[in-house]
């Protein structure tokens, strides 16, 4: 789950991390009071979970509280790489003298966790890497044993820190690992860390990353639950406990488990190109164990998408026996019916695996509307592609 | 032969006494695996019955290792407890660990994996994984052993209904060992893991290895099999239609910027001489050309 800026900047201040907390605010006016109430110079930056916000235009230096609020009118409703701008920051501006760079990371290749940090902050770390690479220290750190003070210090002199803030770069570099640890992060950055004229090092910008996985030891992670910016479609899904994510597609996709999901995209993509493009319109993951009720909640989910033309139901029963799947889909069809905006689509169904013929033999005999037995994957998704094609 | 398991893999269940654990001692004992005991904290010295077998329960992995001689600890205990579970079967020194559970904290996982790693002694498969089988002798986890049968294929998958998949699309060939290392972002047991130990085993004659979208696993994969493989290796990656930035089911799948792409692992696998199939039905088709 990654956090807003404004987010990340209030776990900072709760662990000791220095920053400039500032104001969210989501309309101009509000832009131009807090920038009041500051009575100095001040930042308008963007809220948005992407990057390259400068380039974009979404992070201005207001002088004034007049032109914070002209500001904030540029900047809200702005569109960075699809992400609509709703809220922005405000913070006092700082004067800066020098800008680094620190985060912490999971680092999947070497199975550990990863200190980044370099001096030449302020800009984008990739670009760093790719053309300084001297500039950029990285540091593996052991989970077991962490970071303390003198690792701490190890990284803030390899990063190239000057002498004289090395120390207070390092405390801070400290307290950024104990929020990693604490909040259970997989990415906590700061770019830039900043110096200012009166040698204060502060976190100027923040990047959290937390671990979903870990929500049941952190009951504060649902205050940081985007509402606004997820689809609905998504939204309802995971009020049910369904594994859903939309496409732009028009082929409904449900499954059973991660990896043959994503497998049933691809096959359906590959399958649609002789259809003129068709697309996968979500990914669903039902689980082990699909009963009629949670086939109804995926069908129902998916059936609620205006843009799904046909739907592709692909189960290979491993623990999850076919029979109970055919009985989950000719239930999830009458509970669907039952209901007042149901719209038919055909559905294409392939079962294989754990009890397969038993499943198809009840389909066979119960004949649901619409719904057609297709005895391969890849011959079940070609089908699913022509029908979502308006061929019948 | 087979790989990491086999007919005198000694198995105990972590968690056998909740539902999850119980139901599938059940189908690994009617698979044929040597189920020898389970371990529940303050259930010991009672004993479960299960498929018709007097299974005993100890309070400690250290316990049960010390009565049965066990060598394989299959972990079903839930996420909060896991990284508890899995340091205490590397203190007993439990050459195997295959974790099962779903859903456990990254921290936990990087934690008991280091762990692991300096003891020296214990290997871990998962977490978030369907386990290892070797068809027809052993079966440490929740992949169905009614699939196939034992063969000459080898088999590795970040994937589990992907595993069931491509066994059952080359189920007459049958598999030496299957294993399903899991879609997390820290496993204990890798493809190259993999790879090299199928490498050994004079019974396979071609590994099948099964990617998906994060991270670059396959990529380094690609680059072992091209310097340490000579036996046929064909590959599936699943996930080419995956966007950017959304986590596909499996906590380890998504695809951040340039890298964890499908494509990326793609051509990286084809570089090394590995050939790919667009579907599991046409990976099972390359696999069979290749061993003609």
């Amino acid at each position: 789950m990654d956090l807003y800026e404004y987010q990340a900047k209030e776990l900072f201040a709760t662990h000791g991390v220095t920053t400039q907390v500032g104001k969210v605010v989501s309309t101009p006016a509000d832009a131009q009071k807090a920038a009041a109430e500051f009575n100095c110079a001040v930042v308008v930056k963007a809220q948005v979970k992407t990057g390259g916000r400068g380039k974009a235009g979404g992070v201005k230096l207001a002088n004034n509280a007049a032109e914070a609020l002209e500001k904030a009118k540029n900047i809200l409703g702005l569109d960075i790489k699809g992400h609509i701008v709703k809220k922005i920051l405000i913070t006092p501006a700082e004067d800066i003298k020098e800008e680094y760079y620190v985060s912490f990371l999971l680092d999947r290749t070497n199975r550990t966790f990863l200190s980044m940090a370099s001096v030449a902050g302020g800009m984008d770390i990739e670009e760093v890497a790719a053309n300084t690479p001297e500039k950029l220290a990285m540091i593996k750190i052991d989970p077991l044993t962490g970071v303390d003070n003198n690792k701490a210090l190890e990284i803030s002199v390899a990063a190239g820190i000057p002498g004289e803030v090395q120390k207070d770069v390092a405390v801070l570099i400290e307290k950024m690992w104990k929020l990693f640890v604490a909040t259970d992060a997989t990415l906590v950055e700061v770019n830039p860390l900043v110096r200012t004229n009166d040698d204060r090092i502060v976190a100027l910008d923040g990047k959290v990353t937390l671990d979903e996985n870990a929500n049941f030891r952190h009951a504060e992670n649902e205050n940081f639950v985007d509402t606004e910016n997820v689809d609905p479609l998504e939204t309802a899904a995971k009020a049910k406990d369904l594994n859903y994510v939309k496409l732009d597609g028009s082929v409904g996709i449900i499954g059973n488990g991660a990896g043959l999901v994503m497998s049933t995209l691809d096959v359906v993509a590959y399958a649609g190109e002789k259809f003129g493009g068709i697309k996968p319109a979500n990914f669903l993951d039902i689980g082990g164990g699909a009963s009629a009720q949670v086939m109804a909640d995926g069908l129902g989910i998916i059936l609620s998408d205006p843009a799904v033309k046909s739907v592709f139901v692909n189960v290979f029963g491993g623990i999850t026996a076919c029979d109970e799947v055919a009985n989950g889909i000719i239930q999830a069809i009458e509970i669907l019916k039952s209901g007042s905006n149901y719209v038919q689509r055909p559905i294409v169904v392939r079962l294989d695996g754990n009890n397969a013929e038993e499943g198809i033999r009840i389909l066979r005999e119960a004949k649901p509307e619409n719904v057609e037995i297709v005895d391969t994957m890849d011959n079940a998704a070609a089908r699913a592609a022509q029908l979502a094609s308006g061929v019948k | 032969m087979a790989i990491l398991l086999n007919e005198n893999s000694k198995v105990i269940v972590q968690g056998m006494t909740g539902s999850e654990g119980k139901k599938h001692t059940e189908r690994m004992i009617k698979s044929g695996t040597k189920i020898v005991g389970g371990v529940t904290p303050g259930k010991g010295g009672q004993s479960l019955e299960v498929a018709g077998q007097n299974v005993p329960v100890f309070n400690s992995v250290q316990e049960a290792m010390t009565a049965t001689g066990a060598n394989v600890s299959v972990v079903f205990v839930p996420p909060k407890f896991a990284k508890a579970a899995v340091v205490e079967a590397v203190d007993a020194v439990m050459p195997l660990v295959v974790v099962i559970t779903e859903g456990i904290p990254v921290h936990d996982t990087a934690h008991f994996f280091t762990y692991a790693q300096k003891s020296g002694k214990t290997r871990i498969i998962g977490p978030n994984c369907p386990g290892i089988i070797s068809p027809g002798l052993s079966n440490a986890g929740i992949i169905p052993a009614d699939i196939t049968a034992k063969g000459s294929i080898g088999l590795v998958s970040k994937s589990g209904t992907l595993t069931y998949q491509m066994m059952y699309e080359l189920r007459d060939l049958g598999f030496t060992t299957a294993i399903g290392i899991g879609g997390d972002p820290i496993i204990g047991t890798t493809h190259i893991d993999a790879l090299r130990e199928f490498e050994k085993d004079p019974d396979t004659k071609a590994i099948v290895m099964i990617g998906e979208i994060g991270g670059d696993a396959e990529e380094k994969a690609a680059e072992f099999i091209k310097a340490n493989i000579k036996k046929p290796v064909v590959a599936y990656v699943a996930g080419f239609t995956a966007p950017e930035g959304k986590t596909m089911g499996h906590a380890g799948a998504i695809v951040s910027g340039s890298s964890g792409t499908a494509e990326a692992k793609k051509v990286a696998l084809e570089k090394a001489g590995v050939k790919v199939g667009k579907t599991p039905s046409e990976t099972a088709l390359l696999l069979r050309a290749a061993i003609k």
